[in-house]
């Protein structure tokens, strides 16, 4: 295969933007893994440095029932984080917009909120609260909502003024304006919001459950991290660190799939244009 | 006593200065008879918009009155009239479909849903979309989201339609061919229509009476009858009559742009 004729090998179907919007990764990936396997191997490394991509994958399976447990842990403290911060967020956006002094009195305190580190409010957090889970809830869950304060408030904000001046024409009361016109003028913001929050509350999660060290049943991914590292059991770091990420992109890809569900067809951002 | 009819529009010595001290508008005056067709014409910053939306009730104005069939604009429904507005952008709602869109007014009012269903249907038909009932704002051109927007400001049968530089955006065959749908419309349908542009051949195309503004500060400095024969076609646009009356307003349009005008109190 020489290379003046590789043009004439790419089939039609290879240059469909959404073929390449997968592939494409793909191969960085692959290319990725099989360097990374090479460099290994040819350096000869340690596992107890860096385990090859087999060797995580190995104990990827041979761990599988504690990762799993751990796994699963790590997942529902996420997912009940990112819940709590969306419906909180919702309710408090709903809240600001109600007026503008309201907005200006409180806002700050959001912001308050989003500075402070969240290991610097952990311990507390983890003293107050007696149950484990609870509280690894909480901390992941401040982690998480100020993103969506901020875009939902925004988005109830942005309707377009004609539009508004259209519905006070027509005579339209309160909830009329909020149901038919700023929720659904909101929805783009809201969706951008959820998208980062679901990535921070996965974030808060693994900060709360290292600050927490919680172990036994309730040990989530980052205890599994802790743990392998004090026992110098990089693989099985490593298999944990897998299994967040892979977490993170899973959320990642959910929160896009739904958000081009509910917006598709008519917001700028979820329209191809081929 | 002579019966005269009753003015559909009465803007009784109305101004409007803003809070930073800026006069948008000094006092004007002005009489609309029921079925006129009266455009608001001048440079930008005359006020024309500031008027119009005065009309419709979105702006206070500072001082003075305006009465809709001899009622304040927020008591209409009272008098069994009605009004629409159209904006300069369709100001659709992008989320829902042209249907949907166009029966909003309904359902705000309440309107059953059957007989909504039909004043769609209605009024699709009239603007030429009804094969689009169910097309999303963004798959249509600017053009057709215009109809749709007139089709929504007459979906609720009013007495007096309101413009504001609705066609202003558009492509100049786009805009020839609505100004000529429109004039149909307020002949079939015996509207009262005031239409603000800043388009000479618009304003002598539509109307039969042209109400001549200028800016800084905003004010009425003369007015115009166009008293030719409806219905107009594009034949009329290039009539003798056509040009005079595009002269005479296109000399008062530069006077007016100039700012220093002897009408100026």
């Amino acid at each position: 295969m020489n290379a003046p004729h590789m043009p004439r090998l790419i089939q039609p179907w290879a240059q469909n933007p959404k073929v390449q919007k997968v592939i494409h990764p793909i191969l960085v990936g692959l290319v990725l893994v099989v360097l990374w396997q090479g460099l290994v191997t040819g350096l000869n490394l340690p596992p107890y440095l860096v385990p090859s991509p087999i060797l995580m994958m190995q104990t990827l399976f041979t761990d599988g029932a504690v990762l799993g447990m751990a796994l699963w842990v790590t997942l529902k403290i996420t997912l009940l984080a990112f819940g709590v911060a969306t419906v909180l967020g919702v309710l408090i956006s709903f809240v600001f917009v109600q007026s503008k002094s309201i907005e200006a009195a409180l806002f700050p305190y959001a912001v308050l909120l989003q500075v402070t580190p969240i290991v610097a409010i952990a311990p507390l957090i983890i003293i107050w609260v007696k149950d484990p889970t609870l509280s690894m809830v909480i901390c992941a869950s401040l982690v998480a909502l100020f993103p969506i304060i901020s875009n939902t408030t925004l988005g109830l904000r942005s309707v377009e003024p004609d539009l508004q001046s259209y519905f006070k024409l027509n005579r339209a009361n309160r909830w009329q304006v909020l149901w038919r016109l700023r929720i659904p003028s909101a929805l783009p913001y809201f969706f951008g919001g959820m998208r980062i929050s679901s990535g921070l509350s996965l974030i808060g999660a693994v900060v709360a459950e290292f600050v927490a060290g919680t172990g036994g049943t309730g040990a989530g991914l980052a205890y599994q991290i802790l743990q392998a590292g004090f026992q110098l059991n990089i693989p099985r770091m490593f298999a944990a660190l897998l299994l967040i990420s892979l977490t993170g992109v899973f959320l990642f890809l959910f929160m896009s799939w739904l958000s081009h569900k509910a917006l598709g067809g008519w917001h700028a951002s979820e329209v191809v244009s081929d | 006593m002579t019966y005269a009819p009753a003015p559909a529009v009465e803007v009784l010595s109305a101004n409007k200065t803003y809070n930073n001290g800026t006069q948008a508008l000094l006092p004007v005056d002005l009489s609309i008879e029921e079925g006129q067709f009266v455009t608001l014409l001048g440079p930008s910053g005359c006020g024309k918009s500031t008027l119009l939306k005065m009309v419709a009730g979105l702006l206070e104005p500072t001082d003075g009155r305006l009465l809709l069939w001899r009622k304040p604009v927020q008591q209409l429904a009272e008098s069994g009239k009605r009004m629409s507005f159209v904006f300069q952008s369709p100001t659709l709602m992008p989320w829902a479909t042209v249907e949907r869109n166009v029966r909003l007014p309904l359902e705000l009012a309440g309107v059953e849903k059957s007989m909504a269903a039909d004043k769609v249907k209605e009024v699709l038909a009239l603007v030429g979309l009804s094969k689009f009932a169910k097309a999303l704002p963004r798959a249509l051109s600017g053009g057709m989201q215009m109809r749709v927007s007139i089709a929504r400001g007459l979906v609720t049968d009013p007495d007096l339609l309101l413009m504001d530089e609705p066609f202003g955006a558009l492509d100049e065959i786009t805009r020839h061919r609505l100004d000529a749908e429109l004039l149909e419309l307020w002949q079939k349908k015996k509207l009262t229509v005031i239409f603000v542009t800043h388009s000479i051949h618009e304003a002598v195309f539509l109307s039969n009476r042209v109400v001549m503004m200028a800016a800084r500060p905003g004010r009425i400095v003369e007015e115009f009858a166009i008293p030719e024969a409806y219905p107009r076609t594009a034949e009329f646009m290039v009539t003798t009559a056509f040009s005079q009356h595009a002269k005479k307003l296109q000399d008062s349009l530069m006077r007016a742009s100039e700012g220093q005008e002897a009408h100026f109190s």
